[in-house]
C-alpha cells in the first residue's frame, strides 16, 4: 500500500473495489489494527489506533473476514455468536439479546440458536459468522467480500441486512467487492484500488462517469450505467449517472413523461417504439447486437 | 546429512561447510537467502546450546571442579551443535529447494522399492509424506488466517497463564482442524476424479533416468565421503 489518504466519515457506507491483489484486504486490515502501517498513521475518532487497547478497538472496528464460516468453531449457533462478548463483562441475560438482536440482524430467526453451525448452509453459515461480529455492537462495520460465493437471493438478502444497519443503527459499513452493481446499489462513496493506491475515489455516481480511470483499474461501470451512457448519446436529458436498474427505470420514465408520452405498464409496442427503439430491439426476434440488459431493463420498466 | 553426524573435527566441519555452501552457490541459492533461512530455527539453536552449556557444567562439577575448564568445554561443545545445526538445515533446504516434491517423492519410491517385496505399501506411505510436507504451508497460513479473525472477534488469545492459554487455542483449533479434514475430502475427490489408483497402476510423465549428471554427483559424493573419512582419521 502507498499514498493512502482516506477519510471515513460516520455514517458512511464506504465501498471498495480493486482487482485480486489490488490492496483491498491489506486495507481492510489496516483498519482494526490487526496491520500497522510501516509509515503513516490510522486515527479512529480522532485518537491513533494505537490510543486503543486492541480488544477496545476491535470492539468498535468489526471486521468480517472473507469466507468468515471457517471461523465457526462452538457447539451451538448461540455460543458461537456469543464467543466475542466473553470477558467483555455483560450479565447472562444481556448477552443473550445481544445474541438475540445479531441474529435478527443478518435475517435467521431464534430456532438457529440452539443448532450445530456446523450443520447449517454455507449461506447461513456466513450469517452466523457476520451475527458473531455484529453482537459487539461495532459503531464501524468492516466487511471483506461479504457475499463472494453465495447465491444470487442470498447475496441480495444478507446485503439488505447490511444496508439495514447502516440505515436504522447508523453503522458505518466499509465493504469491499468486485461487484460494481452491489456498490451502486448500497454505498454512498466509492474507492477503488490499483496496486496498492487509491485509483479512484468518490460517490458512485462520478465514479461509474469516470469510465477510464474505472477500467484502468480493471473494472467497467454497471451495466445499467453503460445502457444509460448509451441512452444518453440520443436523449440528452437523460441521467447517466444511475446504477440501479429501479433508479433507471424511474429515470426513463420521467423523461418519457417528459416527452409528453404516456406510460402505459404493459403496453410493449408502446415502450418499445418510444425508447427503446432508438437504441436497442429487446424483442426476441431482434437485431443480433442487441444488448442483453435493454432486455433486462424492458423487463424492469414494464413490471414497474 | 549422515556426514554431518559423523563429523567431529574442525577440519571435517570446513570440509562439509565449503562444501555444501558450493553446492548451495551452484543451485543459485545465495548465501544470503540460505541464512535467512535459517532464522526461525534460531531459538532451537539457542535452546540446545544453552542446554549443552548447563548440562555440560553439571558433569564437569562433579570431576575437576575447574571453572575455566567448564566455560571452555561449554563453548566448544555449543559452537560444534551450532555448526552441526547449520549444516544439518542447510543441507535439508538445499535439498527441499532445489527438488520438486513430485520428483522426491519419486525418488524415495524408488529408493524404498525393494520394502516392497515385504508387502510394504511403499507407494502409498510416500505419497502420504509428500502430501503431508506439502500441506504444511497451506495450514500455516489458513490457521494465521482464523487467528486473525478469532482476534478480530476479540478472543483473547496470547494472555494468561499455560493452562488458560491451551483452552484459548481451541477457538483456533477446531476450524483449522475443520478446514484441514475439508481440504483432505476435497484432495481425495480431486484424485479420484483424476483416477488415481495408487501404486503401479499410472505411468509417470517425468521418468527419472540415469543420466550423466547423476553419475557427476555420485562422483563428487563418493570423493568427499573419501576426503573426509581421511581427514576425520588423520586428526
Amino acid at each position: 500500500m502507498r499514498e493512502i489518504t482516506l477519510r471515513i466519515e460516520p455514517g458512511t457506507f464506504l465501498g471498495v473495489a480493486g482487482r485480486s491483489g489490488s490492496g483491498k484486504t491489506t486495507l481492510l486490515r489496516h483498519l482494526n489494527g490487526l496491520l500497522r502501517p510501516t509509515s503513516g498513521k490510522i486515527t479512529f475518532d480522532g485518537l491513533p489506533v494505537d490510543a486503543y487497547g486492541a480488544r477496545a478497538l476491535r470492539r468498535r472496528v468489526g471486521l468480517v473476514f472473507q469466507r468468515p464460516e471457517d471461523q465457526l468453531f462452538e457447539e451451538t449457533v448461540y455460543k458461537d455468536i456469543a464467543f466475542g462478548l466473553s470477558g467483555s463483562g455483560l450479565g447472562p441475560e444481556e448477552t443473550a439479546d445481544r445474541v438475540r438482536e445479531a441474529l435478527h440482524a443478518v435475517g435467521l430467526g431464534e430456532e438457529f440458536l440452539e443448532r450445530s453451525p456446523f450443520r447449517l448452509s454455507g449461506g447461513e453459515k456466513r450469517r452466523v459468522a457476520i451475527a458473531g461480529v455484529l453482537v459487539m455492537n461495532p459503531s464501524v462495520l468492516v466487511l471483506d467480500e461479504p457475499v463472494a460465493g453465495l447465491d444470487p437471493l442470498g447475496r441480495r438478502d444478507i446485503l439488505d441486512h447490511i444496508g439495514g444497519l447502516w440505515r436504522d443503527r447508523g453503522v458505518t459499513v466499509v465493504m469491499a467487492t468486485h461487484d460494481m452493481e452491489e456498490i451502486a446499489r448500497y454505498a454512498g462513496k466509492v474507492v477503488v484500488l490499483k496496486g496498492g493506491s487509491i485509483a479512484v475515489e468518490g460517490t458512485p455516481r462520478d465514479v461509474f462517469r469516470d469510465v477510464d480511470a474505472l477500467e484502468s483499474a480493471g473494472f467497467e461501470p454497471p451495466r445499467i450505467t453503460r445502457l444509460m451512457m448509451r441512452l444518453k448519446e440520443a436523449l440528452p436529458e437523460i441521467d447517466d449517472g444511475i446504477g440501479t436498474i429501479e433508479e433507471a427505470a424511474e429515470e426513463i420514465k420521467r423523461v418519457y413523461r417528459g416527452k409528453g408520452c404516456g406510460w402505459k405498464g404493459h403496453d410493449k409496442g408502446r415502450a418499445h417504439g418510444g425508447i427503446f427503439s432508438r437504441q436497442f430491439d429487446p424483442s426476441p426476434d431482434g437485431p443480433e447486437d442487441k444488448d442483453t440488459v435493454g432486455i433486462r431493463l424492458y423487463d424492469a420498466c414494464i413490471s414497474c | 546429512m549422515t556426514l554431518v553426524f559423523l563429523a567431529d573435527g574442525y577440519p571435517s566441519f570446513l570440509l562439509l561447510m565449503l562444501f555444501s555452501l558450493t553446492v548451495a552457490g551452484a543451485a543459485g541459492r545465495p548465501l544470503r537467502c540460505s541464512v535467512k533461512g535459517l532464522k526461525p530455527f534460531l531459538l532451537i539453536t539457542l535452546f540446545t546450546v544453552a542446554l549443552k552449556a548447563v548440562a555440560v557444567s553439571s558433569i564437569s562439577q562433579d570431576g575437576s571442579g575447574c571453572f575455566n575448564g567448564v566455560i571452555r568445554e561449554g563453548a566448544v561443545l555449543s559452537i560444534r551443535i551450532v555448526l552441526r545445526l547449520f549444516l544439518l538445515l542447510t543441507a535439508a533446504s538445499l535439498l527441499t529447494s532445489t527438488t520438486t516434491p513430485v520428483s522426491l517423492m519419486d525418488g524415495l519410491e524408488a529408493l524404498l522399492k525393494p520394502l516392497k517385496r515385504c508387502h510394504v505399501p511403499v507407494h502409498e506411505a510416500v505419497t502420504v509424506m509428500t502430501i503431508a510436507l506439502r500441506f504444511i504451508p497451506v495450514l500455516l497460513e489458513e490457521g494465521e488466517r482464523i487467528y486473525e479473525a478469532q482476534a478480530s472477534r476479540c478472543a483473547e488469545l496470547n494472555s494468561g497463564n499455560p493452562l488458560k492459554r491451551a483452552v484459548r487455542c481451541v477457538p483456533v483449533l477446531v476450524p483449522l482442524l475443520v478446514c484441514a479434514f475439508r481440504r483432505a475430502e476435497e484432495l481425495a475427490m480431486a484424485m479420484e476424479s483424476r483416477c488415481y489408483r495408487g501404486s503401479g497402476a499410472g505411468t509417470r510423465m517425468r521418468r527419472l533416468s540415469f543420466s550423466l549428471a547423476d553419475i557427476v554427483c555420485a562422483a563428487v559424493m563418493m570423493a568427499l565421503a573419501a576426503a573426509f573419512t581421511c581427514i576425520e582419521y588423520a586428526t
